[in-house]
């Protein structure tokens, strides 16, 4: 096995995301754990973008570590008061998440080794913005307007709800 | 018009003959990264000493004089003294992320500074989602002001930072809007693309009406994005010393004052990409010969001056009117601007349905 520099990336970024995502689960100020919540973000758009798949890197930066981090921190600015810690674990409950972790690794593991994939078709240059549009916009087979309009009916919902929670009386 | 292509091209075919691709690839990252961050302090640099002049203007003063001619070299000197300062780390803050913040800041701005053409060719970032990328590499830099807010560990600090962060949130909106409009005028989302189609006369005037709504929109959101004109409420140095950044001393400071400086000049780069035309030369369609005379004069000649007009205008506006209040720039975005984009959207849509455009 040659040692190409896109294995290099890849491991790099690999490393990146297995390091903080270990972080994130592992510090004890909620903070400091969306920050690292948000480098684990970072690695996968890395990823989608060593793919060429750069309109789904786009919408991870956009959505996820601009958007739902955004609102992870504002949520905890506006809720818990500064030098917040959270208390050590009880043991039971830490050897209760390790083995529902290591389950689940079993599992993803067992899933990528056992399954057969199609063979890789790479095709360089980028997915053409067109038809992503025209796939997200398209009645027929694999299109998506059906989800899409679900999903802009439930944050219509979202929103009035949200006016009403917050509305004075 | 000049094509860098050729240059990078034959610096990399020069690099490929005496190494292997990767090797010459990864080597070619490392110069281009270098050389945008080159690029990156010389705007900041030209930038703030075009601020002192251009306030000192509009106020009838001289600026800076002293140091060079001109006041030239006082900046220089600024920057020196920033980096002799000591940086000063509060107690109980989260050091950690009190350090990090100026950094992710920072590196929100380089992303979107990478995607901007500056000449033909002088692309770095050039996706077919650009548009869209610049949006989402812009919008990282919340996460930095609002870390750089809670880990000071200051009330200041804090409502600067919520401040921030609640107007850049819904400046983004409208931003994004008026982009879309253009978007809709091109059919494509890439910059260079974007830049091309614009050699038959820039889109203000291809797209008129709806064009010039969505630029003034833009001009008024991009300022409130980068916290800056009468929208400089995360820093109202009367009421909050001095925003977000109140507890950060030497470089740090400097950092986020340097990312302040560089967004100014990246949304007016942008405003001059998609709107003027970038670097492309002012084209009337049918006047061969001026047409000639203006491809005469360098693509990144074109784009500089476009983006530091708008840039002027920016710093015009700022100096002019007085600071808004909190309500008043909520109720300006989201009572004003974003039915006023949206409509405006619209237009667009219906002025490229019908072919109204030029």
């Amino acid at each position: 096995m040659n040692i190409t520099l896109d294995l290099i990336i890849f491991a790099v970024l690999a490393v990146f995301i297995v390091v903080s995502a270990i972080l994130a689960v592992s510090t004890r100020r909620i903070l400091r754990s969306a920050t690292y919540l948000l480098f684990v973000l970072f690695g996968t758009a890395g990823i989608y973008f060593q793919l060429n798949y750069s309109f789904l890197g786009a919408v991870q930066l956009l959505i996820y570590a601009g958007g739902i981090t955004v609102l992870y921190v504002f949520s905890i600015l506006l809720t818990s008061s500064e030098g917040d810690q959270a208390e050590h674990l009880k043991k039971g409950k830490f050897i209760a998440g390790l083995t529902a972790t290591l389950a689940a690794m079993g599992i993803c593991l067992f899933v990528m080794l056992k399954h057969k994939f199609l063979q890789p078709v790479f095709e360089h240059g980028e997915l053409p913005v067109r038809d992503i549009g025209h796939a997200l916009m398209s009645t027929e087979k694999y299109g998506y307007v059906l989800p899409f309009e679900v999903i802009s009916v439930l944050l219509l919902a979202c929103i009035i709800g949200g006016i009403m929670i917050a509305r004075k009386r | 018009m000049f094509d860098f292509g050729i240059i990078t091209g034959w610096i990399h075919t020069q690099l490929t003959s005496v190494m292997s691709e990767q090797l010459a690839i990864f080597l070619e990252c490392v110069i281009v990264g270098i050389l945008l961050l080159l690029v990156y302090v010389i705007v900041a640099i030209i930038m703030i000493y075009m601020e002192r002049k251009v306030c000192a203007a509009f106020q009838c003063r001289l600026g800076p004089t002293r140091v060079g001619p001109w006041g030239s070299l006082q900046v220089f000197c600024d920057v020196f003294k920033m980096l002799t300062k000591e940086i000063i780390t509060v107690r109980h803050s989260d050091k950690f992320l009190y350090n990090l913040a100026p950094f992710i800041v920072i590196l929100a701005s380089v992303m979107a500074f990478a995607c901007i053409p500056m000449s033909r060719g002088l692309e770095i970032l050039d996706f077919n989602v650009g548009v869209f990328f610049f949006m989402a590499a812009s919008s990282i830099g919340i996460v930095g002001i609002l870390l750089a807010g809670w880990s000071s560990n200051s009330k200041f600090s804090l409502i600067g930072a919520m401040r921030s962060g609640a107007q850049m949130i819904s400046y983004e909106l409208s931003v994004g809007l008026s982009i879309l409009t253009i978007v809709v005028l091109t059919d494509t989302m890439q910059f260079s693309e974007i830049v091309m189609r614009q050699e038959d006369g820039w889109f203000i005037f291809k797209g008129h009406i709806p064009a010039v709504i969505s630029f003034i929109i833009y001009l008024i959101a991009a300022n409130a994005e980068v916290n800056r004109g009468p929208f400089d409420l995360p820093e109202a140095e009367s009421e909050l010393t001095a925003g977000y950044h109140t507890e950060y001393s030497g470089m740090h400071f400097g950092l986020f004052y340097v990312a302040e400086f560089v967004n100014l000049f990246i949304v007016s780069s942008i405003a001059a990409t998609i709107f003027l035309g970038g670097w492309m030369p002012l084209h009337i369609p049918g006047l061969d010969g001026f047409n000639a005379v203006m491809d005469w004069i360098p693509g990144f000649v074109w784009y500089f001056a476009k983006a530091f007009f708008v840039v002027w205008l920016l710093m015009w506006i700022k100096w002019t009117f007085p600071r808004l209040r909190i309500d008043q720039i909520l109720t300006l975005e989201w009572k004003y601007l974003v039915p006023i984009g949206l409509a405006n959207l619209l237009l667009m849509v219906i002025v490229v349905v019908f072919k109204l455009h030029f």
